[in-house]
């Protein structure tokens, strides 16, 4: 009994832990003083004043872009190096292959950031391409770091999925192409959802490697709220976290939803199938 | 009709072919050549030019016999100056120790929260892993600066602890090591929890019974049942925690002090400040080489999983 007393404490304290930065950060985005952390009543201003703050939406509006192109680009790229390491047994390469998914996962950001900057420096040099650093830069280094985490998120969900399927439509006569997009491609379908989201965040999120790679005018978001937090607190940031937040909130509301709907109905048409069969 | 098979067959075997070759040369020429040049242009020099580095490989033109020679030329000052130079060996060791520290405080708080939830209800387990998932999808810039408002002087813990009476002044945690000690264990906490948690929720809680049955008391069993099967779980979170930890730059930049000396910070400085390229560079290998130990073993375990699946 002491320990299960123990272990809910535990519990508890690490959920305040996570969660309750989150929530003050929130409530003084309603906060009327300019001082953070002094209360002087409840006001919507810093909002407004958001709304007005042209540089800060072009940095949103370019990371926005960056973040959905280097997501669609790493969930193909992923999907490919899943269906490689899960699917395809044995061929040459394939520890190379392994140990350049896994590496980025942990590869510290300075790093990456650096290595890529110096190979488009290097790169411009020899073939003149990409011609300065900016918004296509920036998508290729995301989509590399991206990558590794969709590509894991395939590889278990393929690990995870009967197998036989496939090979039931194999020895049906159906070539390996139409194999992956009619029955493989549907089954996973929600871990390319899951993955693109994540490759989504994670390049909405990265600060380090886009200052590496970025050039003049195109400063992503995080790069804004970045310089600006190294001068101290503002209850703008404050409000543009609270609407991140939100935004985060709910599309991980809605997609938990969608997925578990689409769980229940396939497991409904499964069972349909084993009653009709 | 044989042709159209044998066609169609080539085309799968190409398909094949192409579904690895694609991702395969991404990675190879976003991810494994730019270490190389990485490593190339640490023993370049550092020249007032655009870029900023003189070239390794150049063509050397004998003017008497007129013939041309390829010139390499390797540098080896940026290491001297990494290995003479107290700020980088300091930097190295702090930032392996405030890795460690970090790495320890997440277990310590990470195990028991994993735990609880592998112990939990099953039809609760979902929602409560969800719950420890969900801050890493908020910006991990927009945390680190929450704890900003918390730490700072006249912040929250500040006024907290004013009001209370416990001190009788202002307090700033923020700008010191332990700011960074609390944000980084903060941003990695659920990096820690989601392998601990994928291990316990898998171990037999027939063994624990056993252990009882046999008159283990629950702390015994804990440590020579438990702890010993979850090690695999906590050799993966301590990995994902630790060797990222150790490059890291954003939370001691914005939380800790300026003598909060870390490898990312000093690798940042060099290139952004003192526009030194081949330092950064030579700061960059010598940080790979204290983290590839770590990161050969983190590639053993993943890919140990892998195959037990």
């Amino acid at each position: 009994m002491k320990r299960i007393g123990f272990l809910s404490w535990a519990l508890w304290f690490g959920y305040a832990f996570l969660y309750v930065p989150i929530v003050l950060l929130i409530t003084y985005s309603f906060n009327e003083s300019r001082l953070v952390t002094v209360w002087g009543g409840f006001s919507t201003k810093w909002y407004g004043e958001l709304l007005n703050n042209e540089a800060l939406l072009a940095a949103t509006a370019l990371s926005l872009r960056v973040a959905a192109v280097s997501a669609t680009l790493s969930v193909i790229l992923g999907t490919c190096a899943g269906m490689a390491m899960s699917r395809f047994g044995r061929f040459r390469g394939r520890t190379l292959f392994g140990g350049m998914i896994t590496a980025p996962l942990v590869m510290p950001e300075v790093i990456t950031g650096l290595s890529l900057l110096l190979l488009f420096v290097a790169m411009e040099q020899l073939i003149g391409w990409p011609d300065g650093r900016g918004v296509t830069t920036i998508t290729i280094a995301h989509t590399t770091f991206t990558l590794s985490y969709v590509a894991v998120v395939i590889q278990s969900r393929l690990a995870g999925m009967d197998g036989s399927l496939e090979e039931a439509a194999m020895d049906l006569g159906a070539r390996p192409a139409k194999v992956f997009f009619v029955i493989t491609l549907p089954i996973i379908a929600p871990a390319l959802v899951a993955g693109w989201l994540l490759a989504f965040t994670l390049s909405l999120d990265d600060v380090v490697v886009a200052s590496f790679v970025s050039g003049p005018g195109s400063t992503t978001l995080p790069m804004v709220i970045f310089s600006s937090v190294k001068f101290g607190i503002s209850p703008q940031i404050n409000a543009l976290a609270t609407l991140m937040v939100l935004v985060v909130a709910t599309g991980i509301f809605v997609a938990s939803v969608v997925m578990a709907r689409q769980d229940r109905q396939r497991k409904r048409d499964e069972q349909m199938a084993i009653q009709g069969g | 009709m044989s042709g159209v098979v044998s066609a169609l067959s080539r085309l799968g075997l190409w398909g094949r072919g192409a579904v690895i070759a694609m991702p395969f040369l991404w990675l190879l020429l976003f991810f494994l050549v730019p270490f190389l040049i990485v490593f190339g242009i640490s023993f370049s020099e550092s020249i007032v030019a655009q870029p900023p580095y003189a070239p390794l490989v150049g063509w050397l033109t004998d003017e008497e016999s007129g013939t041309t020679k390829l010139q390499i030329l390797l540098n080896l000052t940026n290491y001297l100056r990494l290995t003479g130079d107290d700020l980088y060996i300091l930097a190295y060791l702090n930032s392996v120790k405030i890795a460690l520290v970090t790495t320890l405080l997440c277990l310590a708080i990470g195990y028991p929260m994993a735990y609880a939830i592998a112990k939990a209800d099953p039809a609760r387990r979902g929602p409560l892993m969800m719950l420890v998932i969900l801050p890493f999808w908020t910006s991990f810039l927009i945390r680190i600066y929450a704890w900003i408002g918390i730490l700072k002087s006249n912040g929250v813990i500040s006024n907290l602890l004013e009001w209370t009476g416990i001190t009788s002044g202002p307090v700033e945690i923020l700008y010191s090591d332990w700011a960074v000690y609390i944000g980084m264990t903060y941003c990695y906490l659920p990096f820690m929890v989601l392998p601990l948690y994928s291990t316990l929720e898998k171990m037999d809680p027939t063994l624990l019974e056993a252990a009882a049955d046999l008159g283990c008391r629950p702390l015994k069993a804990f440590l020579t049942v438990t702890l010993p099967l979850s090690l695999p779980g906590i050799i993966a979170g301590s990995l994902l925690v630790f060797i990222p930890a150790v490059g890291e730059f954003v939370t001691p930049e914005l939380l800790g002090g300026p003598d909060t000396l870390m490898i990312g910070r000093v690798l940042w400085n060099e290139f952004f400040a003192n526009r030194d390229w081949p330092v950064a560079s030579g700061v960059a290998i010598a940080l790979l080489l204290v983290l590839v130990v770590p990161i050969m073993i983190f590639q053993y375990v993943q890919g140990r999983e892998a195959e037990e699946r």
